[in-house]
Parts: structure tokens; C-alpha cells; sequence
């Protein structure tokens, strides 16, 4: 039979079984992996609105490091600002944990993999005749779609932290949600390719996840650290978007121009190598890259064979 | 679809599945000089064997036998060490992909998504293998209908029985229309009524379908469903025909005989009446020509009590034993095996 293509066998055009649907598989095609990418990507998304719970639950975490930890610390924190009174703590960390809400939905949804592997549906994946890139890229783009809507809920309490409803302001955040969303996705699915234990993943990711958190200046601002924490946060990729989302926050608050001011030198300073400020671009292109690096190693690593 | 056009084989069945329509070759599946080895454990020791198209091909052995490892070299999960396989004309090593549109899998783990729908389990497998977006829905329906399960199609997969999701995977398994379905261990764990019925959906299926079965079971009953069966040990094809040439070659009765002193018993059987008996399943047992005039000798005759005896015809246990030399619940350890496996199932049937 190598000739599937050369005699398809059409609907109804023989009739060797009666009332027999006939159907007849295309070969593989870019058509074809894009179908596969929408479903594995839609199944995400139903398998995210039927557990409720989980969307509760991950937002727990952000909400309680925006209200509590930053009504708490904000005594302490911004005694080194003028017009303290009309700059919130809450705002500052205001976009780190922003970030924060989509850390673990992105992660986890990968992890679902390793689920999936436990409990045999991953096989029925696997002998699917689709690339197996179609798989991962699905797989990463229906992370980080559900991560970014996590993220969305979080952006609704924006007025809680004095952040403005500016719709250009939203775009951007929703824009870098998503990307951030995507490289953790494609950082977990990279992790579960290898990983064959639901337990040992959450384990390794949860020990991963925290110090990048940490490490990113979503907590604090990124000026006069000691030279390790420096080099230790610039090797973090998380902190090349918190940066840009702080700024972006920053640059649409309702404050009057020397605060402004202060703010953005004090608060959020420019991420720099050694000196050199890194633009815009850069920082998110190195965030783009290494999500795209990972979906490469994932892709790869599913495509082995036992 | 109202297949009418070009009928010269209306009759649906054995006739019309063996003929086919000349769009395929009559070899469906080729296996030469087949190895698989994990580090030092050589799963699969060299086997050869072909499935003609249509036919209902039966792998019979007991857990470890190498079965499963088979399957999933023919269905592209796995490499092979050495040797070949080709499925639907196509190399299960090089041309992935060919051999992949071309099959229909139902593995021995249930493969479900159990918090989606029936009806989303399906349509994910259509997205999956690229079945054209007007037929999905009618084939659907179909296949569906065949297992009986299209007024539940919108329940989770959750709520179903063991059963239902053997018989929905055996329909997603068949939605693509693939030339050769795999059935791995399709009725392991399941109670007998389900079994049988599954039995029943797979018989129905042959008269429907233009497809060719490849199974692995390690139930000696469920192989008697086949056209041909290949007797697989340790690796090892070690007789492969019809289910009716196999116990042919057997011939002889089996007798089993619960005695006061096994051992004695053995070795008087041996003394008396060149025997050579041994102890299966915890009885002594030995083949004779004819049981049932060999008994009541071995009631006047053995100085030992006799407790229970038991006379059977040729089964394809006896055609496993006399191939092997042990009966294939002694070869999988009793049941030990058996317990494991259930726990095997427990933990993957429920979330």
C-alpha cells in the first residue's frame, strides 16, 4: 500500500462494506498540524474551565502578596521617597506579582503532561500521525492562554493598587502576559518531556519557580543590590519582563511629574548590563528567545523514540 | 454515504474482508527477524510472522511474553534492536507517519481523557489524525453507534464503566477508518460479562469494517475469536496456526487428579503407565489418548487415594502447555500477577 494517496479512498466511491462512513486520513500537512495545534490548545482550554477550583485557587497566592504582604511592608518600604503619602507599596509590587499570578498556572498546565504521561492519554497523543512540534506548540500556546487569563482577573484588581484602567496600559500588560506565559509554558512542558513523576515535577518546578520569583525585582527594585544579587538577577529571565511591566505601570500612573520622576530613578531604573541600558526590545526579545529555545528542546525531546 | 455504488461485493463479512477492493495488498503486516532488547533484557528474541488483510491475528502469551513489546514496535512506539517491521506496506521505522494514519490503536491502559466528554474524546482523535471536517460528525456517529454508546456521547468519560470505556476506546480507536486496528489486552481487567460483550462488539465489527485485527490476550477462551494465533514465550514465537490446527496437533486429553501424595502419584504414574505427569495449577497432571477409559484403570490401578479428577479435551490452555511446558497461569506466577495488575488498573482507571 504505498499508495494511500494515489487511490484515497473517497466517500462512498467503493462500496465493499456496506454503509460504511469512508474516511480517509490526508497526509500530513501544515493544515493538518494546524488542526492538531487548535485541538490540543482547546483542550486546555475546557479542561481550564471545567476545574473552577484551580482558577480559584492559584489566584489566592498573588492576592495575598498585593494585600497583605504590600499593606504590611508598606510602612517600611518608600521611607527613602519624598511624598510617600501619595505613592502606594502596593503599586510597586504591584506588576511583579501581576507576573506572579501567571507563574504557576503557566507552569503547571505543562505539567499536566506528566499527568497525562501517568495516566496513559499522552500515548494516545504520541501515535497521532502530527508533527510532534504541532503537539508542543499547542500545548505551550494553551498554557499561556490560560495563564494569561488568570492574569486578566488579576489586572481587574488594578484599582486596588492605584493603577489606572488605561487601555493602552492594558494591551501592553495583556501583550507581555502572554509572552511570559509562553516561555514558562514551553519551561514546563521542556521539564516534563524528561520527567515521569507528577510528584518529582512539581518538586523540581516549585524549587525553581520561587528563586526566579525572588530574583526577578518583583519585590523590590533593582537599584544598589550587592554586585551577586545584581549579576544573579540580570541571569534571571523573568526579571527582563517584570522590568519592562514595572516601567510601563509606571509611566501611566496619575502622579504629579516629580514623583514621576523620582519614581522611575528610584523604583524602577532601567535593567542594565555592567552599565549599558538594556532597550525595550532587547528585554523582551531575550524572554521570546529563550521560550522559543525551550519549545525547541521540548520538541525534540518528544520527537525521540524508545 | 450511502455506499451503493460499485456493489460486487455487497455481501459484507468474511467474503467481502478477504477479497478487498484492490487498493491494498493482500500482506498487511510483515515482521522479520524482529529483536527488541532493554539493556540486558532481551523483551522480543527474533520472531517472523505475516497477517493477511482481513484477518483476525491473535498474540497469545502470558504477561513478559514480549507481546506488548511487539505491539508497540508495530504501532511506531518503539525502535526495534534488529530486524523489521512493516504495517499496511509501510515500515513502522522510517515512514512513522504512513504507518500511523494507517492504524487504529486500543491499548491495555485506558488512554482516555476521563474529564472530557465522550463525544470530546472523539473529536480531539478526529483534530488529531486530520479527518476531513464533513465526515467527522456522520463517522462519529457511526462508531458510536457501533459500541452502543451515542446516546451517552455527552457524559464524561469519568461516569463511565470500565466497560463503556474499553467499547469507546475501541470506537475512538476506529473513527479514523484505519486498515489494521490493534487491540492490546482489549477485555485485561474487565469482569466476564464484559468481556463477552466487548467480544461481541469485535465480532461486529469484523463483519462491518474492511479491517485487519492484530491482538494480544492472555486469556486462552478470547484467542479461540481468532483466525490465527501465534503462541509467543519468552520472546519466542513458538507455534503459530489456526486455532483448530493448533489443538489438532495436540490430540490428546488432559487429565487432572488431586491425590493424597502428589509426588508418589507421579512417580507411580511413571512406574505403572510411562507417564510423565507434573504438577500445574496445584494438581498432577498429564495428557493420555483417551481420558475417559484411562480413568477408571487409574482408579483400580493407583495405590494412592485419588481425591478429584478432571478430564478435558484439547484446549488451547492444553496446545500452550504442550508447546511451552507449563499452563500460562503457572507462567505468569499466579496470582500475585494477578493482584498487581488490578492494582495497575486501579490506579490508572480513577483519578
Amino acid at each position: 500500500m504505498a499508495t494511500q494517496t494515489s487511490t484515497p479512498v473517497a466517500a462512498g466511491e467503493t462500496g465493499a462494506v456496506v454503509d460504511r462512513i469512508r474516511v480517509s486520513v490526508p497526509d500530513r500537512g501544515l493544515r493538518h498540524d494546524l488542526r492538531a495545534v487548535g485541538i490540543v490548545w482547546r483542550r486546555e482550554l475546557i479542561r481550564f474551565r471545567t476545574d473552577r477550583l484551580r482558577a480559584i485557587t492559584s489566584l489566592v497566592q498573588p492576592f495575598l502578596f498585593l494585600f497583605i504582604l504590600g499593606t504590611g511592608l508598606s510602612n517600611l518600604a518608600g521611607g527613602n521617597l519624598p511624598h510617600t503619602a501619595s505613592f502606594d507599596f502596593k503599586t510597586f509590587i504591584y506588576p511583579g506579582v501581576l507576573a506572579m499570578s501567571v507563574l504557576f498556572t503557566a507552569i503547571f498546565s505543562a505539567g499536566s503532561i506528566v499527568w497525562d504521561r501517568e495516566f496513559g492519554f499522552l500515548r494516545e497523543i504520541l501515535v497521532a500521525p502530527v508533527s510532534r512540534a504541532a503537539i508542543v506548540v499547542g500545548k505551550c500556546l494553551g498554557g499561556a492562554t490560560i495563564a494569561t487569563f488568570q492574569g486578566v482577573i488579576f489586572l481587574c484588581l488594578a484599582w486596588f493598587a492605584h493603577v489606572p484602567y488605561n487601555p493602552v496600559l492594558i494591551l501592553g500588560l495583556i501583550g507581555m502576559l502572554l509572552l511570559l506565559s509562553f516561555t514558562l509554558t514551553a519551561f514546563g512542558v521542556m521539564m516534563a518531556a524528561r520527567i515521569k513523576q507528577f510528584q518529582a515535577f512539581m518538586a523540581l518546578t516549585q524549587m525553581l519557580v520561587l528563586p526566579l520569583f525572588f530574583l526577578s525585582g518583583a519585590l523590590y527594585p533593582l537599584t544598589g543590590l550587592p554586585a551577586w544579587l545584581t549579576v544573579l538577577t540580570r541571569l534571571d529571565p523573568l526579571t527582563y519582563v517584570v522590568g519592562p511591566m514595572r516601567h510601563l505601570v509606571f509611566s501611566h500612573l496619575n502622579v504629579p511629574p516629580q514623583v514621576a520622576a523620582l519614581i522611575n530613578t528610584h523604583l524602577a531604573p532601567s535593567i542594565t548590563w555592567g552599565g549599558w541600558v538594556v532597550p525595550l526590545w532587547l528585554s523582551l526579545g531575550i524572554v521570546a528567545a529563550m521560550g522559543l529555545g525551550m519549545t525547541g528542546v521540548a520538541i525534540a525531546e518528544f520527537s525521540k523514540t524508545e | 454515504m450511502t455506499a451503493q455504488t460499485g456493489t460486487e461485493q455487497t455481501g459484507a463479512g468474511p467474503v467481502a474482508r478477504s477479497l478487498g477492493d484492490g487498493s491494498g495488498p493482500e500482506t498487511v503486516i510483515t515482521v522479520s527477524g524482529l529483536v527488541k532488547r532493554y539493556g540486558d533484557i532481551e523483551a522480543v528474541r527474533g520472531i517472523d510472522f505475516t497477517v493477511a488483510r482481513g484477518e483476525t491475528f491473535g498474540f497469545l502469551g502470558p504477561n513478559g511474553a514480549g507481546k506488548s513489546t511487539t505491539i508497540k514496535i508495530l504501532c511506531t512506539l518503539a525502535n526495534a534492536t534488529a530486524g523489521s517491521a512493516a504495517v499496511a506496506g509501510h515500515d513502522a521505522a522510517t515512514e512513522r507517519d504512513a504507518v500511523r494514519r494507517n492504524i487504529g490503536l486500543v491499548f491495555q491502559d485506558t488512554t482516555l481523557d476521563t474529564y472530557l466528554t465522550a463525544e470530546q474524546n472523539l473529536r480531539f482523535h478526529a483534530e488529531l489524525y486530520g479527518v476531513p471536517k464533513a465526515a467527522v460528525m456522520p463517522r462519529m456517529r457511526q462508531v458510536l453507534d457501533m459500541v452502543g454508546l451515542w446516546d451517552r456521547k455527552d457524559s464524561l468519560v469519568s461516569t463511565f464503566s470500565g466497560g463503556m470505556q474499553r467499547r469507546l476506546e475501541i470506537a475512538r480507536g476506529l473513527l479514523h477508518a484505519p486498515h489494521v486496528l490493534f487491540l492490546d489486552e482489549p477485555t485485561v481487567g474487565l469482569d466476564p460479562q464484559t468481556r463477552s460483550s466487548i467480544w461481541t462488539y469485535i465480532n461486529d465489527l469484523k463483519l462491518r469494517e474492511d479491517i485487519t485485527i492484530f491482538l494480544t490476550t492472555h486469556y486462552m477462551d478470547e484467542a479461540e475469536h481468532c483466525d490465527r494465533i501465534a503462541i509467543i514465550d519468552h520472546g519466542k514465537i513458538v507455534a503459530i496456526d489456526t486455532p483448530e490446527a493448533l489443538k489438532a496437533s495436540v490430540g490428546r486429553d488432559r487429565v487432572q487428579i488431586h491425590t493424597a501424595d502428589d509426588q508418589r502419584a507421579i512417580a507411580e504414574l511413571a512406574a505403572k503407565f510411562d507417564i510423565d505427569a507434573a504438577i500445574h495449577e496445584g494438581a498432577v497432571t498429564f495428557s493420555v489418548d483417551a481420558g475417559e477409559q484411562f480413568v477408571p484403570r487409574l482408579f483400580s490401578e493407583l495405590s494412592i487415594p485419588i481425591r478429584s479428577v478432571s478430564v478435558s479435551r484439547p484446549s488451547l490452555d492444553d496446545v500452550f502447555m504442550s508447546y511451552t511446558g507449563t499452563t500460562i497461569r503457572d507462567a505468569e506466577g499466579g496470582t500475585g500477577n494477578d493482584f498487581m495488575r488490578n492494582m495497575a488498573k486501579l490506579r490508572t482507571g480513577r483519578r
